[in-house]
């Protein structure tokens, strides 16, 4: 199968891919593992005239967790943050939600910032990430910005990056004492599939026997983009942890999400999944707060 | 237009001018004849083009070969040694995990790859491993057992 032609570049800084994405504009596209692009190219769904690539950019592929606020390359592969250490003790969820991507072959290529900038309502990373609150640097020649992954996605496929800038680094608070996540995905297969429901859940504790002080809870395939659950969040508030009121917070998560009938199930079944993954993955969350002194 | 690139293909230093929208599946076997990587879905799908990247197992029909610069891979034609065929090849030979064929360079990368990180994996871990490569004889079995075995 042939890819449509175009002209390669490989720029070795940040500031020099942001150059030449200003000067090519929209004609451009950057590619970092390409396992998404390449198969959307190949179905000539996209023809861009250039691409850029940005996977040999050294900066972009670190991580840096030494500090409160991890940092996140966004070359940084999903194979390495699904075997990284650091993202399992201070980032589980992410770590979870890393290696139910794809297959290993597409993990070893696939980029943590592609995940996110591809904007599909599906994907396996994003909802990890909005549960810790994360964000996302943009950089372009005239300077840097950073957005709320809460702010940052605007529709299947459309995110909030403009055609001169670049996603460059995901950035996420270590989590407080008491504080834990835990993410589910539900597909047809266990590898290689796309997900039918996928939801991560985040609560923080007044200590280890306290009430739930905050809670997040994100839903993928339900929506447009990836959905908050404001009202199954905020019932949590202020509540002793218990298997009940996981159960209540669940069922009110199926009321926040807008699923749609298609071939991968019905809107009916994905509400339902919605509320059995919600109250699994809060009681995930709440397993791995308790002990998170 | 044509761009030069380097790489090093089982130990082998090539330098060859590709077009930019070449991807790396095709380099290796139409311009560099190494036709034991096989095309199967070309989607990233199936792993039957699956080679070993900077020691890592990857789609080499979702690489370009323009991202290949620079880059060590190794083909199915490079996982013999001088004594002959692998261990893992041998243990694929004696265990019957191979059917038609068209998966096996893919799984015996892949499940090479395995046994460099875990040279005693699960079955779990195995299955795992070869997530990502799919045989249309369904002879996962003994794929399974010929991983298994080579350490035991």
């Amino acid at each position: 199968m042939l890819l449509p032609k175009f002209d390669f570049h490989a720029p070795a800084t940040t500031e020099e891919a942001c150059q030449m994405l200003t000067e090519l504009g929209k004609n451009a596209k950057l590619i970092a593992g390409g396992t998404d692009l390449m198969v959307n190219m190949k179905h000539r769904l996209i023809s861009p005239e250039h691409l850029i690539s940005i996977s040999g950019i050294d900066e972009l592929t670190k991580l840096d967790s030494s500090d409160s606020v991890i940092k996140i390359g966004a070359c940084f592969t999903v194979a390495d943050l699904a075997e990284s250490e650091e993202i399992g003790k201070k980032l589980s969820a992410l770590r979870t939600g890393a290696r139910a991507l794809g297959s290993p072959l597409v993990r070893n290529l696939a980029t943590i910032g592609g995940n996110i900038g591809t904007a599909r309502p599906a994907a396996d990373i994003p909802p990890s990430l909005m549960v810790y609150g994360a964000k996302a640097v943009l950089k372009s020649s005239t300077g840097e910005r950073t957005v709320s992954l809460d702010k940052f996605f605007r529709g299947p496929g459309l995110t909030e990056i403009q055609a001169n800038e670049i996603l460059t680094e995901i950035q996420a608070e270590t989590p407080p004492p008491y504080a834990g996540a835990g993410y589910i995905n539900l597909g047809i297969r266990k590898a290689q599939d796309c997900n039918l429901v996928n939801v991560a859940s985040f609560v923080a504790l007044d200590g280890p026997d306290g009430i739930i002080k905050d809670a997040r809870i994100v839903m993928g395939c339900v929506g447009p983009i990836h959905l908050r659950a404001p009202s199954a969040e905020k019932l949590l508030i202020g509540e002793k942890p218990s298997e009940a009121i996981f159960a209540k917070a669940g069922a009110a998560a199926s009321g926040d999400c807008t699923p749609i009938d298609d071939f991968r199930g019905s809107a009916a079944y994905k509400k339902a999944m919605v509320e059995v993954l919600t109250r699994r993955t809060l009681g995930l969350a709440y397993d791995e707060a308790k002990y998170r002194g | 237009m044509k761009k030069l690139l380097c790489l090093n293909i089982n130990d082998k230093e090539y330098e060859v001018a590709v077009e930019p929208n070449q991807t790396l599946v095709d380099l290796i076997r139409y311009e560099l004849g190494l036709t034991g990587t096989k095309k199967g879905c070309e989607m990233g799908d199936c792993g039957s083009c699956t080679v070993i990247m900077d020691g890592k197992p990857v789609n080499s029909c979702l690489v370009l070969a323009m991202q290949a610069d620079g880059k060590k891979i190794t083909t199915i034609e490079g996982v013999e040694t001088d004594d002959g065929l692998h261990p893992i090849q041998k243990s694929f030979v004696e265990k019957g995990a191979i059917q038609c064929g068209f998966c096996s360079p893919g799984m015996i990368l892949s499940g090479s790859a395995l046994l460099e990180r875990n040279p005693k994996p699960d079955e779990d871990d195995i299955r795992k491993a070869i997530s990502g490569n799919l045989c249309r004889c369904t002879g996962y079995q003994k794929i399974v057992e010929a991983i298994k075995s080579v350490n035991e």
